[in-house]
């Protein structure tokens, strides 16, 4: 730098404090990152180590000499945000390793079962050489998740307006709150048992039908739509309901026209996740909504099967295993039918994202 | 159109915390009143009690009585949600609609309401307000983009754009101008001005030079401590609060001695 300071006027020239201190080059992280998988690949090599231990060898490796480094070369305060730092990603690291592995097996078993066929038909069959699919259960899934919401998404969403908006922090309000809190806890075996006793009280001992499952998955859902759509109701400003209220429009109306708007984005996107959280259920749905090979379009009457409980029995019971060798017909039939269960999830995910986006209030120019 | 408001004996509670003591005044029609005072002595209070609003918190409420146009605010009758049709409010921010355009909010007083208009009477309203908010210029091109895309200056006259569009008879104002620069204050002062010919304006400030511009009366509240009510101390015209008030604590404030 060509600039000097200058000594202010009429006092004694102070000592000018230098602001630079060593730092790691920015490939630090790096250098030690391939250091460090080197190394434990090769005490793996020579070990003979497994994959699993000699990645966790190399994370180990990389969180002690990162933060030594920074230690001789720069100063504590660096050394210990180095350490912070490599924990945090060697966390982020873990966390990943079981959600890519699963989407990995799942993919690369269940991709290759997919196509129309298996698709389209379903696995009711009068002769064993004509195809199967999962058709029934697609559907069923489908169906009984789309009584699950239209039961759910009201109910919950009418709670929460009640607690945010008419509840005004009253014991009523509070206990509804504790009460939602107790069932987000509530095992969904325990709500499939609930559906079953309320359908055959109803019914009578042999009935079955998808809407009881779609009732028990509506259990499921609705403390989860009460929570997302009250922060959501919670996070519109108190402002906009007082300018509201002063252009004369009566409560209702500034909650429906107002209130509910400004926090639709995150209220579909609650209510889209919940869907998602619901649609792979298994135990109540095999208790009550029971199993089939048929094509059920009636929620209202006899069994139908969803892709979680076609997944389970047809791992459970996967037939014969061809005369030729190979694994059964049933696991391959469960390792698609999960493939189009987690295709699902994804795309509902991602739908509650554009429309979480498209809803969200405008700022723009 | 323009209506006067007598205040007469008015108390008001927040549950049992008396926050205003025995307010008694006579708001001129067609004129602007400034309700000035520190912070905490009730203005805000007063200013929302006159048109019910302080009713959106809970536990608050008032003994007294206030009558606007020979008809009693707080007799047991009268719908609040009438009230403040007829009693509009500017808010310290502003707030327009996020959810909606600009047309959308000058509208949604009507819209909200559900009143049924074409849309050439739409337009004639949307129109009529944003000109009468000094906005119209500003914004003519781009009625459909979104309100909140305008600066603070311009979204505080969209909020009054979309307060006159219900053509209400008094319009109270709560500190219009605390987060804005001093150009927009300026031209929200000039829309006040123009504003007066047509409504009865009750305006909040802590601005004195504020208070002093553009009202033709004044009125100065005072609280004696904390956990004590605020009260009315002196309402005169506004050249005489500024330069031979009666009350000594008047001056005292207003000269920058407090208390």
């Amino acid at each position: 730098m060509s600039t000097t300071t200058q000594a202010p006027r009429g006092s004694a020239p102070t000592r000018v404090q230098s602001l630079q201190r060593p730092r790691l080059p920015r490939w630090a992280p790096l250098l030690v990152a391939l250091g460090a998988v080197a190394g434990a690949a090769l005490l793996g090599l020579l070990l003979g180590w497994g994959l699993l231990s000699t990645g966790f060898v190399a994370l180990l490796l990389f969180v002690v000499l990162m933060p030594v480094w920074s230690l001789v070369v720069e100063n504590r305060r660096a050394a210990v945000d180095r350490l912070m730092t490599s924990l945090v990603w060697s966390a982020f690291l873990i966390a990943l390793v079981p959600l890519l592995s699963l989407i990995w097996t799942v993919v690369s078993k269940g991709a290759p079962q997919i196509n129309a066929t298996f698709l389209t038909f379903s696995q009711f069959r009068t002769d064993l050489s004509q195809p199967v699919g999962i058709y029934h259960a697609l559907i069923g899934t489908l169906l009984i998740t789309l009584g699950a919401t239209v039961i759910a998404v009201p109910i919950g969403i009418f709670t929460a307006i009640y607690i945010v908006e008419y509840g005004q922090k009253g014991r009523l309000a509070r206990s509804i709150t504790f009460l939602v809190d107790v069932m987000t806890g509530i095992p969904s075996i325990v709500a499939g048992l609930f559906a079953f006793a309320l359908w055959i009280l109803l019914f009578g001992p042999s009935a079955r039908a998808g809407l009881g499952g779609s009732i028990a998955l509506a259990i499921l859902m609705i403390p989860i739509v009460v929570r997302s759509t009250e922060e959501m109701l919670r996070l519109v400003p108190d402002d906009l309901r007082e300018a509201s209220y002063a252009l004369g429009v009566p409560k209702w109306r500034t909650i429906a026209k107002v209130v509910l708007p400004t926090a639709l984005g995150g209220i579909v996107t609650g209510v889209t996740l919940a869907i998602a959280r619901v649609v792979g259920e298994t135990a109540p749905l095999l208790l009550i909504a029971g199993l089939t090979t048929r094509t059920n379009f009636n929620l209202f009457d006899g069994r139908m099967t969803t892709l979680p409980v076609l997944i389970f029995t047809q791992n459970a019971n996967p037939g014969i295993p061809p005369p030729s060798g190979g694994e059964p017909p049933g696991i391959g039939i469960a390792w698609g039918g999960a493939f189009v269960l987690i295709v699902i999830v994804m795309l509902l995910n991602l739908v509650a994202r554009v429309v979480g986006k498209y809803f969200a209030p405008k700022t723009g120019h | 159109m323009a209506k006067s408001i007598d205040v007469s004996d008015l108390d008001i509670y927040y549950g049992d915390f008396l926050a205003v003591e025995s307010v008694n005044m006579t708001i001129p029609a067609r004129s602007v009143t400034a309700l000035i005072g520190p912070s905490g002595c009730g203005k805000s209070t007063f200013l929302r009690s006159l048109n019910r609003m302080h009713e959106a918190i809970p536990g608050a409420r008032v003994d007294g009585k206030i009558i606007v146009d020979g008809q009693s605010l707080y007799d047991p009758g009268v719908d609040p949600v009438e009230v403040r049709r007829m009693v509009g409010m500017v808010f310290q921010r502003p707030n327009p609609f996020p959810t909606m355009s600009i047309y959308e909010n000058v509208l949604a007083g009507l819209r909200l309401n559900n009143k049924k208009l074409k849309k050439s009477a739409a337009d004639q309203v949307v129109e009529k307000s944003l000109k009468g908010a000094n906005l119209w210029n500003e914004v003519k091109d781009r009625l459909g983009k979104p309100g909140m895309g305008l600066s603070g200056g311009q979204q505080q006259r969209l909020c009054i754009a979309r307060a006159i569009a219900v053509e209400p008879q008094v319009l109270l104002m709560d500190e219009p101008c605390s987060a804005l620069d001093p150009i927009s204050t300026s031209a929200i002062e000039d829309l006040i001005h123009e504003l007066k010919s047509e409504y009865t304006i009750v305006i909040v400030t802590h601005n004195m030079q504020q208070a002093a511009r553009v009202s033709e009366d004044t009125a100065f509240f005072n609280i004696a401590g904390t956990g004590k009510p605020g009260k009315l101390i002196e309402m005169n015209p506004t050249k005489k609060i500024f330069s031979v008030p009666d009350e000594p604590a008047t001056e005292a404030y207003i000269s920058g001695r407090f208390g």
